[in-house]
């Protein structure tokens, strides 16, 4: 019987579900994350690809309002993890030292470079400009480190961290570093076919297909990889028939690729393809290898050293801001679907600075 | 050096940068609001034009903020994952209530303010510059109580090192909270109000948009007029409480070593250099008896001297001493500038009286200055203690951690925020210098509403329409 059942059998009333909403909380949280500032920070890893200064201002003027209600999110993650298993934001957090900082420096870049870029000229234009792509493009690679290092599993002595500065280092992080920017590029190609029009435009829909066989490909590569990692991650996949209750998660994978496949379409018929819907795909393809990754981390918060009720937080700790969660949420989520739909619409090039 | 004290570096570091930001966005946000107010009751556009100019200023210090407040988030379990462990039960929800009430309204409403003014409604438009100053409010409610529990923590249950809540109510209104909040929000508020009014005392005299560096200059005058005596008082009050709480912090402010015979009071040590090791004063300057009348506001009180507690309890007391000088000094500066602004507003010669200005021009950033100076007292003058009295700064440090690894991570962060900090302030000083533009377009929801709006950077347009672009 391992810890987890352990806890399944002791555990009742709010000390069993409090972690497992919070679980549920944070995981919302993350994925609201990936999503929104992952088609920003994709914004960023395309930016080589823009063709002029010009068209790097189209690409960011789109994101502009919205970005740091997106970065928020992330903050959101760590404050909640303090929060609810500060054992796991404690653990993971000095463990994960080195991609951490990573991640915060290349943000750091990202984030200014919104306000800096327009007010530079010549060569700190363009400097700028290279802060928002490496600055995105190292805040995505991070974190797929940061994600890969959690998966595979924490080198642990005597509940202590005893891997040192580069105990996460393995080529399975770096091609999930490498997977997460792909992933995000996708976003950020999604959201450019919805909110631009003209070359910009037409160019997004061409870097969609490629970018989605590569992410689809690396999601297989990683699914692939994960049974051989001393984590046990996905154990619970290969176990029984579970697999068959689960199936229906790579179908969908797979489904959602081929609709985003006809939907990234040039359209070169004379018909005129769908805006929306290559965006909407690449943010269910996302949300369905987080939901794959979740089941299969499940119940652990770090695995396999800390169950979600190990690391939780008292419910008096829980409850407390659970209470703030159930009616502040909605709010948030209101408010933010507010300032989205003041922005709706096609963002051009041409408006504005000339 | 080690872990901890490297650690201990990179802390008080991007703690130092971060807050100027957010500080100077608190009374930014409300003056906005109030802009936009008076703009809105008599349509009068000088009011709009003032609105713009330091709205983008806002967006450049509100970016700075941002980017390295997400670094303190992370900062606590980095560098300080036993701080976490031992106390996120009780530091994990008050940070997590920032987030949810103060940080989402924010990011949420800034796009919409600094945006949107073409797309909303002008009252709409106005109700979104109030939600983004009502969260800079917000967030120093929460991130001050998180602060002041660790100074004077209460509420709590303690089992094996670890802290747990037990009366949440206790938590927040801490004893020192409501003293520490008071000062902190009238330092925000002074600190924006003399950017303010040095940048118009500099316009004046530059003879940029005279008109509105004479409004801007007025209101500066009759807001410090307000806030700066509140805020003698409120420190006068602040120091009691900590005298009253963490008496030794108090010790270390003034550097009074040792008790003096019954009856005879504390001095006012008005120049020292406090020597730690030997614990005691060389070149000390001192009225007696005054320091009583300041501190417990009668003659003879006395107040607990350093050498009351082992040496390895002191705070370093040299730090302290000075940055608390340098706070009080920097007030008392306030004071008389106000003070002369004030005589010669109402002798009707303040356009002209050129010591006037040139006083608010040398103190336009000296709030960001007495504001670390401040931060640094309270924070240095708690140690040796991260929670005061219950656990040590230096067992709080993360177990583990190569000095090294924190070596690399100091360095990064010195170099990244050099740049951004550097370009940062460039871009502000520029944005100031030229001052505020007349003619901006108000808000006039319906013209606009069928073109998307054009966002790029918030503060851009100007630097743009130069012919910036390529």
């Amino acid at each position: 019987m391992n810890a987890a059942d352990l806890m399944l059998t002791t555990a009742d009333g709010a000390a069993f579900w409090l972690p497992v909403a919070w679980l549920g909380v944070i995981g919302f949280g993350v994925l609201m994350y990936v999503l929104l500032d992952g088609f920003v920070l994709g914004l960023g890893i395309l930016a080589p690809l823009s063709r002029d200064s010009g068209q790097l201002d189209h690409m960011m003027n789109t994101a502009a309002p919205i970005w740091d209600g997106n970065e928020t999110w992330l903050v959101l993650g760590g404050a909640g993890l303090m929060a609810a298993f500060p054992r796991a934001y404690a653990l993971v957090l000095s463990s994960l030292y080195l991609p951490v900082l990573a991640m915060l420096l290349g943000l750091i870049f990202r984030g200014v470079a919104f306000e800096f870029r327009f007010k530079g000229r010549g060569v700190a234009r363009r400097a700028w400009g290279a802060a928002f792509s490496l600055g995105s493009i190292v805040a995505a690679f991070s974190q797929g480190v940061i994600l890969a290092a959690l998966v595979q599993g924490l080198p642990m002595q005597g509940g202590q961290y005893s891997g040192g500065a580069w105990g996460w280092f393995s080529p399975f992080a770096v091609m999930t570093g490498v997977a997460l920017v792909g992933g995000y590029a996708l976003l950020g190609a999604g959201w450019l076919i919805l909110k631009t029009e003209g070359p910009l435009h037409e160019q997004a829909r061409g870097w969609a297909r490629p970018l989605m066989v590569a992410v689809l490909a690396f999601m297989g590569l990683v699914s692939a990889a994960l049974p051989y990692l001393d984590s046990r991650v996905m154990a619970r996949w290969f176990e029984g028939s579970n697999f068959l209750w689960l199936a229906p998660v790579p179908l969908l994978t797979l489904a959602v690729g081929w609709w985003l496949w006809r939907d990234a379409s040039l359209g070169k018929g004379g018909q005129r393809p769908h805006d929306a819907r290559p965006f909407l795909w690449t943010l269910a393809l996302f949300a369905l290898g987080f939901a794959g990754l979740l089941l299969g981390i499940w119940p652990y918060l770090v695995p396999p050293h800390l169950t979600v009720w190990g690391a939780a937080s008292p419910p008096e700790s829980q409850g407390f801001v659970m209470w703030g969660l159930v009616f502040l949420l909605p709010l948030i989520l209101g408010y933010t679907a507010w300032s989205y739909r003041v922005f709706r619409g096609k963002v051009t090039v041409d408006a504005g600075y000339h | 050096m080690d872990a901890l004290l490297l650690s201990r570096i990179q802390f008080g570091f991007v703690i130092s940068f971060h807050i100027l930001f957010p500080a100077f966005t608190i009374g930014l946000a409300s003056w906005l609001m109030f802009l936009e107010w008076r703009w809105l009751r008599t349509r009068d556009g000088v009011w709009w034009d003032l609105y713009k100019f330091w709205s983008k200023v806002f967006a450049i210090s509100f970016g700075m903020g941002v980017v390295s407040g997400i670094v303190m988030s992370f900062q606590f379990g980095t560098n300080w994952s036993v701080l976490s462990e031992r106390a996120g039960n009780v530091l994990g929800p008050l940070l997590s209530y920032e987030v949810l009430t103060a940080f989402f309204l924010e990011a949420g409403f800034l796009g919409v303010m600094l945006f949107g003014a073409q797309k909303v409604r002008p009252v709409v438009h106005l109700f979104c510059t109030c939600m983004v100053a009502l969260g800079t409010l917000i967030s120093t409610f929460w991130i001050i109580a998180a602060i002041s529990w660790m100074h004077t923590p209460q509420g709590h249950v303690l089992q094996g090192g670890v802290f747990s809540p037990g009366d949440w109510w206790a938590i927040i209104f801490n004893p020192s909270f409501p003293y520490r909040l008071a000062h902190m929000v009238l330092a925000a508020f002074i600190t924006t109000c003399f950017v303010i009014g040095g940048t118009a005392a500099w316009h004046l005299r530059g003879g940029v948009q005279r008109g509105m560096a004479l409004k801007m200059l007025k209101l500066s005058i009759a807001f410090g007029a307000i806030a700066v005596p509140a805020q003698v008082l409120m420190g006068d009050q602040h120091g009691l409480n900590t005298l009253e709480h963490q008496p030794i912090k108090v010790a270390a402010m003034e550097a009074h070593w040792h008790a003096g015979p019954p009856g005879a009071g504390v001095p006012l040590v008005l120049f020292a250099v406090p020597r730690q090791a030997e614990a005691r004063n060389d070149f000390e300057v001192a009225i007696p008896r005054l320091g009583s009348l300041i501190l417990t506001h009668s003659l003879d009180g006395e107040i607990l001297a350093l050498t009351s507690v082992a040496p390895a309890d002191r705070p370093p007391v040299l730090p302290v001493f000075v940055a608390f000088r340098v706070m009080v000094g920097i007030g008392m500066l306030m004071l008389l500038v106000v003070a002369a602004s004030c005589w010669a507003w109402w002798r009707g010669r303040l356009a002209q009286s050129a010591w006037v200005l040139r006083g608010w021009q040398l103190l336009s950033a000296a709030g960001f200055v007495a504001l670390l100076a401040g931060w640094w007292v309270t924070e240095m003058g708690r140690q040796p203690w991260v929670i005061y009295g219950l656990l040590r700064t230096a067992d709080a440090v993360s177990p583990n951690l190569q000095a090294s690894t924190v070596a690399a991570s100091l360095a990064g962060y010195a170099v990244v925020y050099a740049i951004i900090f550097g370009a940062g302030i460039w871009y502000l000083w520029r944005l100031l210098k030229k001052g505020p533009q007349a003619g901006e377009t108000p808000p006039s929801h319906g013209s606009g509403a069928k073109t998307p709006a054009r966002p790029m950077s918030a503060a851009g347009e100007a630097d743009i329409a130069e012919g910036a672009h390529p």
